[in-house]
């Protein structure tokens, strides 16, 4: 539709019509006090090429990861992304195409979905993935909800060394769901299998991240081990692209592998939107969340995909529906299984790889530099925390001064950790980048 | 292979489509043969745990279909004996013999007296007649 603008000669007659002498008149039941009381200042009308001029300048200001040197992660990684994976999308049927209700129609977006199933359950070890999710928060809150139906328990667990925005939506919708939300301190930057434990009696489900918020490997054997002690359900919050390196969750005993599917296929875009991926074992499956691609037979023989246990579904099970989103993020999904498609196992490994050894090698520099690590002792995978000697804060933003992007300042987050700046290292940069990084948090 | 419509005299009934068959202090219950044609064929059966209390008018299961998800109400009050492992294997025995093979569960009466209050065969009918 396009955007016209009401005339006074429309208002009149809208006004006539339903018997109001004033714009006035028609909000009069609306007390004087909370009533904005003048014209808005926006200013003179701009014709089109001066708004052009003035949007296009706004728009400048925006930066990226092409024109400023970025080692920000903490959830949204600046991997490369392949021309594959923009030429696959925006083909028309599928950048296009809309729910596929109807699966005579809509063969092609199905089997994508139902391969981007497959990729997830092949990483992650699980039995079954549905299309995706929202992104890699949401989908913390539906493994809640699958588990506290699948157990009958009230309390969810969840690892402090899981990102905190994780965090702050699963206890955002925990009192809807009739959860308690019970979060387990991390000692020297990784979790506890013995705190866990005994944090974990009565709960549902217990969600922990590997590699974690500090970018450190979890003891995640011990951890879903321990969790499963308590016969509560372990849940695995992984990035996709450290599976070509680290063992899938289904093979240490998760329950559910849950995350965020940006770094595998999607750019950083300001964070946002991106994919959630959700996999559970085969148990859970009449309890998982959103909507799932089955592979049939259609009624001459033929292999055919179709949505399949909608019946989980809120158009059909309404208010015993296992989530309130059905609506899932097929385009960028299929940017994740493009994306995966290309790379194949040996590509992730390597890619995993570079960002370890990229992340050894800034790590070194830094130590030489006289930084300090925060937990020297860990094992880590793209992403490390260094203190660097004064308010982490006031460091980034000098370098940010001069183009660099040095990390993520984790005193947000971390009372006690005011200092100290996560950095990510993603195969997108060079030992020259890291020159910079250097430069930018050796303390003076 | 689906039965055909009956309503046997010795069942009691519950008119959100549940029947009872009592006997002694225990009762076997199950989903009448309207409940099962209304859905189609049973795909999937979400039953109580054993030990389980179940109240009068309130869902102790879930029964799918392809094409929806129904609440099975319990008749009668009591605990879960036993649940029916077959049409947990087999929903779709629900289908072929509602009142036979295809019991859901069965319980230890919390109230005899609450078998006073269940419709018998020919008012259930009216119920069924009315739907």
């Amino acid at each position: 539709m396009s955007y016209l603008s009401l005339t006074e000669r429309d208002r009149d007659e809208m006004l006539a019509t339903i018997g109001v002498s004033s714009v006035d008149e028609l909000f009069r039941d609306i007390p004087a006090g909370v009533r904005f009381d003048r014209e808005l200042d926006l200013g003179p009308p701009l014709h089109e090429q001066e708004l052009s001029r003035h949007l296009e300048e706004l728009a400048a200001r925006n930066v990226d990861t092409t024109r400023e040197l970025s080692f920000l992660g903490a959830g949204i990684y600046d991997h490369y992304v392949p021309a594959v994976v923009d030429a696959v999308l925006q083909r028309g049927e599928l950048l296009t195409a809309y729910t596929p209700y109807q699966p005579e129609m809509s063969q092609g977006v199905l089997q994508a979905i139902f391969e981007y199933q497959t990729a997830i359950c092949e990483l992650t070890g699980m039995e079954v993935s549905n299309a995706s999710g929202y992104d890699g928060t949401t989908v913390g809150a539906d493994a809640c909800f699958v588990a506290k139906h699948a157990t009958g328990r009230k309390k969810v667990v969840i690892t402090e060394a899981t990102s905190p925005q994780v965090r702050q939506v699963v206890k955002t919708y925990a009192p809807g769901f009739g959860l308690d939300v019970v979060e387990v301190p991390h000692r020297d930057g990784v979790t506890s299998p013995d705190d866990l434990r005994r944090a974990s009696s009565d709960a549902a489900c217990v969600i922990f991240q590997q590699p974690n918020f500090f970018g450190c490997l979890e003891p995640a054997p011990d951890l879903a081990a321990a969790a499963k002690d308590a016969e509560a359900i372990p849940v695995a919050h992984v990035d996709l692209l450290s599976l070509g390196l680290l063992e899938a969750p289904g093979a240490y005993g998760c329950g559910m592998a849950i995350g965020e599917g940006q770094s595998a296929g999607n750019y950083q875009s300001f964070a946002g939107p991106h994919y959630g991926f959700l996999a559970a074992r085969g148990e859970y499956i009449r309890r998982m969340p959103g909507r799932i691609v089955g592979e049939t037979l259609d009624a001459a023989g033929e292999r055919g995909y179709v949505l399949t246990l909608q019946t989980r579904e809120q158009h059909i099970r309404r208010e015993k529906a296992t989530s309130n989103i059905t609506t899932n993020q097929t385009l960028l999904a299929l940017a994740g299984l493009v994306y995966l498609s290309w790379l194949g196992p040996q590509g992730l490994r390597e890619v995993g790889e570079t960002c370890m050894a990229l992340g050894e090698y800034a790590k070194r520099r830094l130590i030489d530099a006289g930084a300090e690590l925060v937990f020297p002792e860990q094992t880590t995978f793209k992403e490390f925390a260094v203190r660097v000697g004064r308010s982490a804060t006031e460091a980034i933003r000098d370098a940010r001064g001069r183009g660099v992007h040095p990390g993520y300042a984790l005193g947000r987050d971390y009372p006690g950790l005011d200092d100290a700046v996560l950095v990510a290292l993603t195969e997108r940069r060079t030992t020259q980048d890291v020159d910079c990084l250097v430069e930018a948090l050796a303390p003076r | 292979m689906a039965a055909t419509e009956s309503y046997p005299d010795d069942l009691k009934y519950h008119k959100e489509h549940d029947w009872a068959r009592v006997d002694g202090d225990d009762a076997l219950l199950g989903i009448t043969w309207f409940a099962q044609d209304a859905l189609g064929e049973l795909v999937h059966y979400e039953p109580p745990n054993q030990g389980d209390t179940i109240s009068r008018d309130s869902p102790y299961g879930e029964v799918e279909s392809v094409k929806a998800v129904s609440d099975v109400i319990a008749p009668l009050s009591g605990e879960i004996l036993e649940v029916n492992q077959k049409v947990v294997d087999e929903p779709e025995t629900v289908n072929a013999d509602p009142y036979g093979e295809g019991w859901l569960v069965r319980i230890k009466l919390g109230d005899p007296s609450e078998v006073d209050s269940l419709l018998d065969a020919d008012a259930y009918k009216q119920v069924v007649a009315a739907s």
